[in-house]
């Protein structure tokens, strides 16, 4: 690794950088409405909504018409790639839309897990055979970040080191190709939830994670001013008996990536996994509140904590769009507040939160 | 590596957090005075100076007696083995001399470099043998940090994936130990100057060398927090025909940094290997006006970029001890204002004048 073959020029570099700063500017935050078709019937079934094509669309189009008040708080919207062609009532095709009103377009691009045989059960992420022209085509469709998806679990075996480098590799892989074809490459290397672990001990699977994600990256080149990262932020499993406060999550999490981010990454948009609409703003919140230095931008990419009530609102049912709508942007209003760390939550004390933040050097 | 098995406790780490603080403190550096005696012979020579233990205590006695306020400048001072066990002319010892200005005392602990077989010439750096009880003994004879120096150069076949990963490694295992016994690692991983490479050929070296270096310190569950990085710059090779500018050479640095070093830590203290002292100070002094977002503090580590004038000052002869004391706190104060941005040498234009010699950062 002694010579240099750059892989970008000047002008990719540039392009790579400007788009992913954009994204993440003051305030903002990504839509991931990239369900795929199998997502969405588990999004729809509760709703009673058949998962049909034109039922996809149309929920997708309550979003993608929601008033001017979420462009100073969406920098970008994660694309499906059924949704990438479909077209508004008016004929407008959406990725049209979603770029005139200045929002940049985003596309999944993975094919979803596939079993790491050997282990606990784990999994690496498939998707990289033509990925390169796959991209070139979303490149020219509209396209201008991607997503990939890889996923990890704690138990008392795992993360398996395995399971570590072969997601850490094959996301990096996938970031250098995207950078090839003017694509800005959101990282996402998920630690799910699930399990009894406590806050401690997802502080230290991220932190190993996040580590072998950063080493991949710089081993196949990738120019990090030009990605976006998607973690999980750091909690306690779902089933672990103690609670920690907004806080402890926020001072875990920052902890977490200042120990393994460099600073030349321009944003950290966190998934929401399983946390509820209010929840994920108010954690958001707290991390924007941590009195640590903080050298990038922490912001969302959130799915269902964008559009549970929206979902619920709307049914199905063309008289309830609007309506729907509405609550989509008062989602996207209070994590554009929270990204700036100045979202209040009704019913939380908003200067009380401060108090609560334990040294951290018990990190 | 999926169950934490705490390395320190809240306490170990709260102490060496503080440490790792209070020597970046800002507008301060440190003095590299950690010269073994074969590299002592080398400085002593040139001004015709015999390289003896007498001579070593006094020069090093001319130094740490400087009027307290030197503390402003300097925050920690890097000892050699055999000063740490010496004593001032008026026989204090001198890490109480240095502790009582409240200047922390640090400890070269590594036992110089050895060949990597099979390679071009690449070395690593030994002295991990004993080493847990060797901290130990120099937490109780007032050391709180310690210093390793590794070693890599740029040629074509250079640095290989071996030399990359066993130095990387080493480092390791070195800060894993002094952590233990409370002391704060120094991580030293210095790519040399030699050679006729261009400055994004030591750009993307320095890239890939601390990328290294950071993944080991992940594997080895070493605290960042508690430590601090002592790198090269990012230049061109001594005999590379192109010429840089501090901007540029700023640029490059702070670039490579920001793509590989942790906000964690807490501060980086760059080695100023063959720079002149004006040279080591105006490159500083234009890390810390680089317009890209710097989370760690910049500052020095400086040996020959603190010490050449008063060396040249001194001769040897008793008479010049003030005149070198003066030499020596002149260049601290001006690393000082360099750690800040603040320097501005005499005849220079001032700082509007060069910002516009930076090119955008995409290009780097």
């Amino acid at each position: 690794m002694t010579h240099q073959y750059p892989a970008l020029t000047p002008e990719q570099k540039k392009e790579l950088q400007e788009i992913a700063q954009r994204i993440v500017a003051p305030g903002k935050g990504i839509l991931a409405a990239d369900e795929s078709t199998g997502s969405m019937a588990k999004r729809l079934n509760p709703i009673g909504v058949e998962n049909t094509e034109e039922n996809r669309r149309l929920y997708r189009q309550l979003l993608f018409t929601a008033d001017q008040r979420i462009d100073s708080c969406i920098g970008g919207v994660i694309f499906f790639h059924e949704t990438l062609y479909q077209n508004a009532d008016d004929g407008t095709p959406f990725v049209k839309m979603i770029k005139d009103r200045g929002i940049v377009v985003g596309i999944k691009v993975d094919k979803g897990v596939v079993p790491l045989a050997g282990t606990n059960g784990e999994t690496t992420t498939q998707g990289l055979d033509g990925l390169s022209e796959r991209c070139a085509q979303y490149k020219k469709d509209g396209a201008d970040f991607a997503k990939w998806r890889s996923v990890l679990k704690i138990s008392e075996t795992t993360p398996s080191e395995l399971a570590i480098m072969e997601n850490a590799n094959v996301l990096a892989r996938y970031a250098s190709i995207c950078q090839q074809n003017g694509i800005v490459p959101i990282v996402e290397p998920e630690i799910l939830p699930d399990g009894e672990h406590d806050l401690k001990r997802c502080q230290y699977v991220t932190e190993k994670v996040l580590a072998a994600c950063y080493k991949a990256l710089s081993d196949h080149h990738v120019y990090l001013e030009g990605t976006l990262l998607k973690p999980n932020m750091v909690t306690a499993g779902h089933s672990c008996p103690t609670k920690y406060s907004n806080e402890e999550i926020a001072m875990a999490t920052v902890t977490a990536l200042r120990r393994t981010v460099p600073p030349a990454v321009p944003g950290v948009t966190f998934l929401s996994g399983g946390q509820s609409e209010e929840e994920a703003s108010i954690n958001l919140n707290a991390i924007n509140n941590c009195p640590l230095s903080r050298p990038w931008a922490l912001t969302f990419s959130y799915g269902r904590a964008l559009q549970a009530s929206a979902l619920n609102a709307w049914r199905g049912a063309r008289d309830n769009e609007k309506a729907a709508t509405e609550e989509f942007i008062k989602r996207a209003e209070a994590n554009g507040l929270a990204s700036r760390g100045k979202y209040v939550s009704s019913g939380t004390a908003g200067a009380a939160g401060q108090s609560l933040y334990v040294a951290n050097h018990a990190y | 590596m999926t169950h934490q098995y705490p390395s320190l406790s809240p306490e170990q780490k709260k102490e060496l957090a503080t440490i790792a603080q209070r020597i970046v403190a800002p507008g301060k550096g440190i003095l590299a005075a950690d010269e073994s005696t074969g590299t002592m012979a080398k400085r002593l020579q040139k001004i015709n100076v015999e390289n003896t233990e007498e001579n070593r205590r006094y020069f090093r006695d001319l130094l740490f007696s400087v009027d307290p306020s030197i503390s402003d400048n300097i925050g920690g001072i890097i000892f050699f083995h055999e000063t740490l066990y010496q004593k001032s002319d008026k026989g204090i010892p001198f890490p109480k001399l240095v502790k009582d200005k409240g200047i922390v005392v640090g400890i070269k602990v590594d036992k110089g470099t050895a060949g990597l077989n099979g390679t071009d010439g690449e070395t690593t750096t030994q002295g991990l043998d004993g080493l847990s009880e060797r901290c130990a003994q120099y937490k109780k004879d007032g050391c709180d940090f310690a210093k390793w120096r590794c070693v890599l150069k740029i040629s074509d076949g250079c640095p290989s994936a071996l030399a990359i990963a066993e130095n990387a490694n080493v480092l390791a295992r070195y800060a894993s130990i002094c952590q233990q016994n409370g002391l704060v690692p120094i991580v030293e991983p210095e790519i040399l100057p030699d050679g006729d490479h261009d400055l994004l050929r030591c750009q993307y070296v320095t890239e890939k060398v601390l990328a290294a270096t950071y993944k080991a310190l992940s594997d080895h569950h070493v605290y960042l927090e508690g430590t601090l990085l002592k790198p090269n710059m990012v230049t061109a090779g001594h005999s590379c025909p192109k010429k840089y500018t501090p901007e540029e050479v700023g640029m490059a640095t702070v670039t490579a940094l920001r793509r590989t070093v942790p906000a964690a830590v807490p501060g980086i203290c760059f080695l100023s290997g063959g720079q002149s002292e004006e040279e080591a100070s105006l490159n500083l002094n234009a890390m810390n006006q680089t317009p890209l977002h710097r989370p760690w503090k910049l500052s020095f580590s400086y040996g020959r970029a603190l010490q050449a004038s008063a060396l040249a000052a001194w001769k040897g002869k008793p008479e010049n001890r003030k005149a070198s004391q003066d030499a020596f706190c002149t260049r601290a104060k001006i690393n000082s204002l360099a750690s800040k941005g603040e320097y501005k040498p005499t005849g220079q234009a001032d700082k509007a004048a060069t910002q516009s010699l930076f090119t955008a950062s995409y290009v780097y």
